[in-house]
């Protein structure tokens, strides 16, 4: 298992320095730089902003440059949020989307898994196809529709809920844009447990248990390790998603998180923030990815790690 | 021989094909949303040149009005429009009647009215080409008989003062074709690279699936965006890139069936006959790989179409005056409390059309579906 771990670790170092490659000549090779204002900068301006961040260099030595501060762990200053180096922006930044994104996430599961249980018991029921009907709309509606429509309802028609803001990470302020993530994950988890539920409950482990007249909870509770593996397997995907939705929630809400820096900061030609998010959130899905592996390989024993 | 020839007619084979259909047609869901889809379709397609407004005709006097089934101007506007105009005019408006078509008034001032300034009527979007009846007190008092024009917008207007029921259908025409063509993109890429790798297998499919995982862990949309920004809000180059990013899936669907395939007898007798590698490619894998390939893309569809509408939210989408349904959302999301009409219709329009592809994408699993006969 340890060897498994450090082999995938090994294989992802590759792969980010794809990912920063790809990522740093695509954004150079595009129209326009961090300094062009409506009003374009005196010559002689330009000239000196270009050498203090050493734009003046060749492509290929701005590359190697970037590259060896990046071994030191070393993001470079923003060049858009002046007196700002990236980790310090990304130190505001990541907590907060991470936040967001670890409890859209337990929600879904909690919410979702039992629905889709619920519907496999029921099969072809009113509950089964109330939730497939809700698990469609979620999928269908953008959570661009959703988020105002939640902000309307708590926000000002029922004056719970704060309709955006941060406001230190409030519990108050937390609770709309955590749903709106959630809820697209909620349908999707809701379908996978169902139909993987209802393969499982066909099985002849659970048909034994039946036939040993044991009680629903019982015979849900073991069909449930057998159906939480597909489950389990879509949480990669899942927080890839996540951190999509990130960005349009961020922007509705205005929450400082790290989607809106990285919207902001392509608009802007920002190169270093750019960067250093793509990074970051590189390394995030990475390790996630690693973890539901591992996670996969302990619930279901016929797989081996090799 | 005799013994065929005795034998009364053979029953009748069904294909494959065939027989999902059958399947298909039993499952109302699916031929619903067929249906739906298809009538989506057309009146996209056609329902612009019905309408009576251009998509992109500005009417400055209907700026932000609700959906309304009976016509424009409403009669108890009218009154104040003919104020406003007569203001412009500098004549005081009297003796007003109004019929279905036509507006009745008496102008007066102090002094003899500019009679050019009567194109003020023609200029607004409510009225037509005014027709004096009575010219008394020396052109100080006309009679005026003036057309009305009547104009309906079932949907509302924008806040520009655009037509929704066209911008609406137009917009239909972008996304859907935005889907069809990523979609596109990515059924060619996903199907030669999937099939190529499953049928070759060995050290050559062990390479091309690990591309692919190297692909997958790349925060994909985040390039999407970059892409977008940087090269400009380019029709083609979104729907290239949202096509670049889905083929992946499609990939590894089809080399998880090409695998399967390969070692089937009619694959091993072509092989025998002498076949190119490519022959039995088009001929025989990627046929057959077919059925859970069209599911997959009756699921794509809708998430390109997300996709397409996420980047429009982003203001990366499509560019003004030509629009989506993304666009509209989220104009319409921005001007929620105002203007609710302006997100009810595109996004109804939106999550029927997403509905139906899912409805139709589950109903053709169901009957592809080997195992659940």
């Amino acid at each position: 298992m340890l060897t498994y771990i450090l082999r995938r670790l090994a294989a992802a170092i590759p792969t980010l320095f794809v990912i920063v490659t790809i990522s740093f000549f695509l954004m150079r090779v595009a129209p326009g730089g961090p300094f062009d204002l409506e009003q374009p900068l005196e010559a002689k301006v330009m000239e000196n902003l270009r050498r203090i961040y050493k734009l003046d260099q060749p492509l290929f030595q701005q590359y190697l440059t970037y590259l060896s501060a990046l071994l030191r762990g070393d993001f470079g200053p923003s060049f858009y949020f002046r007196d700002f180096s990236i980790a310090e922006l990304l130190a505001q930044g990541l907590p907060v989307s991470m936040r967001l994104g670890a409890c859209a996430l337990l929600l879904a599961l909690v919410i979702g898994g039992p629905l889709g249980a619920l519907a496999a018991f029921r099969q072809n029921g009113a509950a089964d196809h109330a939730v497939i009907g809700f698990a469609t709309a979620g999928i269908t509606i953008p959570n661009f529709v959703v988020a105002p429509v939640l902000q309307i309802v708590f926000g000002l028609t029922l004056a719970w809920l704060p309709v955006g803001g941060w406001n230190g990470g409030a519990f108050r302020n937390t609770v709309l844009p955590i749903v709106t993530l959630a809820l697209p994950q909620i349908a999707v988890i809701a379908r996978m447990t169902r139909a993987a539920m209802i393969e499982t409950l066909r099985a002849n482990h659970i048909r034994t248990l039946r036939a040993q007249g044991l009680s629903t909870t019982t015979i849900a509770l073991h069909a449930a390790r057998g159906a939480a593996l597909p489950v389990v397997s879509y949480l990669g995907p899942a927080a890839a998603s996540l951190l999509t939705g990130s960005v349009v929630v961020e922007t509705i809400f205005g929450i400082p998180g790290i989607g809106r820096y990285f919207v902001e900061g392509a608009l802007n030609r920002d190169y270093t923030l750019v960067m250093g998010t793509v990074v970051v959130v590189a390394i995030f899905v990475l390790l996630f990815n690693l973890v539901v592996d591992v996670l996969y390989a302990l619930l279901d024993p016929r797989v081996r790690l090799e | 021989m005799s013994d065929l020839a005795a034998c009364p007619t053979p029953p009748i084979g069904r294909s494959l094909w065939q027989d999902a259909r059958i399947r298909l047609l039993r499952n109302r869901a699916a031929v619903a949303s067929l249906i739906v889809l298809a009538l989506m379709t057309l009146a996209c397609l056609v329902g612009p040149l019905l309408t009576g407004h251009p998509y992109d005709r500005v009417y400055q006097d209907y700026v932000r009005v609700p959906a309304s089934l009976s016509a424009y101007p409403k009669a108890e506007a009218l009154p104040a429009a003919v104020q406003r105009i007569a203001s412009r005019i500098r004549a005081t408006p009297s003796e007003i009647v109004v019929d279905a078509t036509r507006i009745k008034l008496v102008l007066t001032a102090q002094r003899p009215i500019d009679q050019h300034l009567l194109v003020y009527f023609d200029r607004s979007d409510q009225f037509g080409t005014p027709v004096i009846t009575a010219n008394e007190q020396e052109g100080r008092r006309l009679s005026l008989d003036v057309p009305i024009k009547r104009q309906y917008f079932l949907f509302g207007t924008d806040s520009n003062g655009r037509d929704l029921l066209t911008r609406t259908l137009i917009a239909g025409r972008v996304s859907l074709a935005i889907g069809l063509l990523a979609t596109g993109v990515a059924l060619v890429i996903g199907v030669a690279y999937g099939a190529t790798a499953g049928y070759l297998g060995g050290r050559i499919d062990m390479v091309m699936m690990r591309i692919v995982d190297v692909l997958y862990s790349l925060p994909f949309i985040f390039f999407v965006i970059l892409l977008v920004v940087f090269f400009g809000r380019n029709f083609i180059l979104m729907f290239l890139a949202v096509g670049a990013i889905e083929w992946l899936d499609m990939a590894r669907i089809v080399r998880g069936q090409a695998l399967s395939i390969r070692r089937q007898d009619y694959v091993l007798a072509a092989e025998a006959l002498g076949v190119s590698t490519g022959g039995i490619l088009r001929r025989h894998v990627i046929p057959n790989t077919l059925g859970p390939v069209i599911v997959y893309v009756t699921l794509l569809v809708p998430k390109v179409i997300l996709l397409e509408s996420f980047l429009s939210f982003l203001g990366l989408g499509v560019q003004e005056p030509m629009t989506s349904w993304g666009v509209l959302i989220s104009d319409g999301a921005r001007a929620i409390q105002a203007t609710p009409w302006m997100l009810i219709f595109p996004a109804a329009f939106l999550v029927t059309t997403l509905f139906s592809l899912n409805f139709l994408g589950d109903g053709l699993r169901d009957a592809l579906d080997p195992k659940d006969r």
